[in-house]
């Protein structure tokens, strides 16, 4: 099989070898969960319970009032403590629901699954997933029923099922590939008939070989195929993906839609296929726990709202040494401050290790290594200069926005510039110009 | 567990080894080959002029990071060595140490200093302290001593760009083979006469990836596409573009100076621009010029424009070809 790839990007070391092998063990659900109304790209969901209600495992206790929201579901059956403000994985504290475990899972009485899903109409199965709170379990947690909802002047004719997970020592769709292969694909084709699309491609890279065979035996009942792809980061970004694959591009500040792609990854692939087939709510997800800080590396199944506490204490506890946790893969997760917060849905691994000793700032040398590794095709150290003198209109005319923030840039800077940051502040001073202007 | 503390940084979490310094060093080691070279044909004069050179980079550069009130660690980034070692190799055996000195302290602090340091400079501070040596004193940059393999008494002594240039040496059949071209048995500056020493460090710096492989080949090909229509056009005028490579200080020049991450374009089509450039420019030098040699000046030429190379020749943003 030919293997696909895109232009530039980088190699960083893998380091999935931890957790690869480890099947996905169910975290026992803890004594309190501590559920955010937000935990998806868009609007906080408004709550449906309030302090002394007694709620049922999956039910909805956050509702989606704006298109780009998403619903928000109970992970455990019990008693809503409070209704307030808690710490975040994103850093802000964010409007959470805290629930006592009862410890009895007791389902809500508004779960209930469909007999033939295939033959379900595309707004049924877009009301399905949009009701089970789906969100895009990649990190970025765009609510699907979005993605799902193609506008009428944009048709769409291939789905991408994204299995590269190129963030080094994550696993756990590796692992939802090995294990679940039916169900993702499964989910794949609800995504196709929701969309009207015509062929469901999967793209992994080649360094998950095993799971191909198994993925493609079970792909020929639908229209689709397999597609192999070169182990480099970052590979699974999805307008990087989606020029590997079919080497369309993704016009500057569009969407998939936009070349007729709906892009999903595994984990959300399983979900829509749960959500619709059995009506159930998205409050739980696979997850990698590794890194050599951690004392025993695994894959697990955890209910949303779990402290990291708990996680980290079943993966054999944190090692004295590790000064460093990150939810999300190493070159894109979001440095943690405390343990004492919880998993969000867009959460896929905990990783900690020990943080070598920060490197000396040189000034750039113009070794050019950013722009040869961009995936974006950008100039990242001509950016971060403008920013670092405050010329927004340079930053912007040189494509600052299309910075996905990957960080192959800062990821191969000699020089140790902190170029990712630079790029983030350009962009958040960017936006609030724009806001100021309009307002 | 709970009262742990973490550090809070923004991703990328993970980074490569690769440093400025290690870069630096690398360019040192691949010279080490060019330094034994020059050691062999001009003995221990060339190591004379390798220490005081680097010596008086150093010193420079301290001086400069004591007043502009910078921390003096960074003088051992390599990049003044880098400096120093670089004019060494540029320079003519004979010269005098306070000339040495001279185009060290130049070199650094005109060429890179005023600027504002590493990074800063826009010319190839090495080239900038011999161009200044060269044009102040003109007479003891352009005389030559036989390497200590040629065993004739003579007081001065050609290179083969010289004879090629101003003793016909075509008509004459006294032209220099390319084997001592390839090996470094002729006469001119300390470290550009082995052409093997500087393809073998040449060769490591593109295989490290420390290089953008774009200049040299970019620079060959050119010098060679200009040079061999002439020389096809009249061999008995003109000298193959085999003697052109070899020759003078084309590959070091190629593969060491115009490589300067620095002084050069940040983007691929910007390095091709630039290294086609420096290929014709020497060419026209040597073939039309008043000088034998102008893969000094022509490196120089092609710095300057590599902040406008820069600015025109940015990559094609992902999505720029779509229609929005």
């Amino acid at each position: 099989m030919k293997v696909k790839t895109f232009p530039r990007g980088i190699h960083p070391p893998e380091l999935k070898e931890w957790t690869a092998e480890k099947a996905i063990e169910s975290l026992p659900p803890p004594e309190k969960v501590m559920i955010p109304l937000l935990q998806h790209f868009g609007s906080t969901a408004e709550p449906l319970v309030k302090k002394g209600d007694e709620v049922a495992l999956g039910q909805k206790i956050g509702e989606d009032k704006a298109l780009f929201s998403a619903s928000v579901h109970s992970s455990v059956s019990g008693k809503v403590l409070s209704v307030d403000d808690y710490n975040h994985p994103g850093g802000n504290p964010v409007p959470a629901v805290t629930i006592a475990n009862d410890g009895e899972d007791r389902l809500s009485p508004e779960i209930k699954g469909s007999k033939d899903s295939f033959s379900l109409s595309p707004d049924e199965i877009r009301h399905k997933v949009r009701d089970a709170g789906v969100v895009g379990l990649g990190g970025a947690a765009f609510p699907t029923a979005v993605k799902l909802s193609p506008p009428k002047d944009k048709p769409i004719d291939t789905i991408i099922i994204n299995g590269c997970e190129c963030e080094p020592m994550l696993t756990a769709d590796y692992r939802l590939m090995l294990e679940a292969p039916e169900d993702i694909l499964n989910g794949a084709e609800l995504v196709r008939i929701a969309t009207g699309a015509e062929k469901i491609i999967v793209g992994i890279e080649d360094n998950k070989k095993k799971v191909v065979k198994l993925v493609q035996e079970r792909i020929l009942r639908f229209q689709g195929a397999v597609s192999l792809l070169k182990t480099k980061y970052p590979q699974g970004a999805e307008k990087n993906l989606i020029y590997a694959l079919l080497r369309r591009e993704v016009p500057r500040g569009g969407l998939p839609f936009d070349v007729g792609i709906v892009v999903q990854n595994v984990g959300t692939a399983k979900a829509i296929w749960e959500a619709v087939s059995e009506g159930k709510p998205l409050y739980e997800r696979a997850i990698t726990v590794s890194g050599d800080g951690i004392g025993e590396p695994k894959n697990i199944l955890v209910r949303i709202g779990t402290p990291f506490q708990n996680i980290i204490e079943f993966c054999g506890g944190l090692n004295e040494q590790a000064d460093i946790l990150v939810m999300g893969g190493p070159m894109m997760g979001i440095s943690q401050w405390s343990l004492d917060t919880p998993l969000i849905k867009g959460t896929s691994g905990i990783l900690a290790w020990t943080s070598p000793s920060p490197g000396i700032e040189y000034p750039c040398i113009r070794c050019s290594r950013c722009v040869d590794h961009c995936p974006m095709g950008l100039v990242p150290t001509r950016l971060a200069k403008y920013i670092r003198f405050d010329n927004l209109t340079e930053a912007e005319k040189w494509g600052i926005l299309d910075c996905v923030e990957c960080g192959c840039c800062q990821y191969i800077c000699p020089s140790n510039i902190s170029l990712v940051h630079w790029m983030r502040l350009g962009k958040n001073k960017i936006a609030s110009l724009k806001r100021k202007k309009s307002a | 567990m709970t009262d742990k503390t973490f550090i809070l940084k923004s991703s990328p979490h993970f980074k490569d080894k690769d440093s400025v310094p290690k870069i630096m060093y690398a360019v040192v080691l691949a010279l080490i080959p060019a330094i034994f070279a020059s050691v062999y044909f001009f003995r221990f004069r060339a190591l004379v002029l390798v220490f005081s050179c680097i010596a008086t980079c150093l010193a420079t550069e301290a001086l400069f990071l004591w007043l502009r009130k910078k921390t003096l660690s960074s003088l051992w980034d390599g990049s003044a060595i880098i400096t120093g070692l670089l004019l060494a190799m540029t320079l003519p055996p004979s010269i005098s140490l306070e000339l040495v000195i001279i185009g060290a302290v130049v070199a650094i602090a005109i060429g890179k200093q005023v600027f504002g340091g590493l990074g800063q400079n826009i010319f190839n501070p090495a080239l900038v302290g011999r161009a200044f040596l060269q044009t102040a004193f003109p007479v003891v940059m352009t005389t030559w001593v036989p390497p200590a393999t040629i065993k004739i008494n003579t007081a001065t002594f050609a290179t083969p760009l010289g004879n090629l240039k101003f003793e016909n040496a075509i008509a004459q059949g006294t032209l220099t083979p390319l084997g001592d071209l390839f090996w470094g048995n002729i006469g001119g500056c300390l470290g550009e006469t082995s052409a093997i020493a500087l393809i073998l460090g040449g060769l490591y710096l593109l295989f490290r990836r420390v290089i953008d492989w774009r200049i040299p080949l970019g620079i060959l090909l050119s010098l060679a596409a200009f040079t061999g229509v002439f020389w096809l056009a009249n061999p008995g005028k003109y000298a193959s573009p085999h003697f052109h490579i070899l020759a003078g200080g084309l590959l070091i020049g190629a593969f060491f100076m115009a490589t300067d991450m620095v002084t050069s374009p940040i983007s691929p089509l910007g390095s091709w621009i630039y290294a086609l450039g420096i290929g014709i420019v020497v060419g026209l030098i040597r073939l039309f010029g008043g000088f034998p040699e102008g893969v000094m000046y022509s490196i120089l030429f092609m710095n300057a424009f590599v902040p406008l190379l820069n600015r025109y020749t940015r990559p094609r943003i992902l999505g720029e070809r779509s229609k929005g």
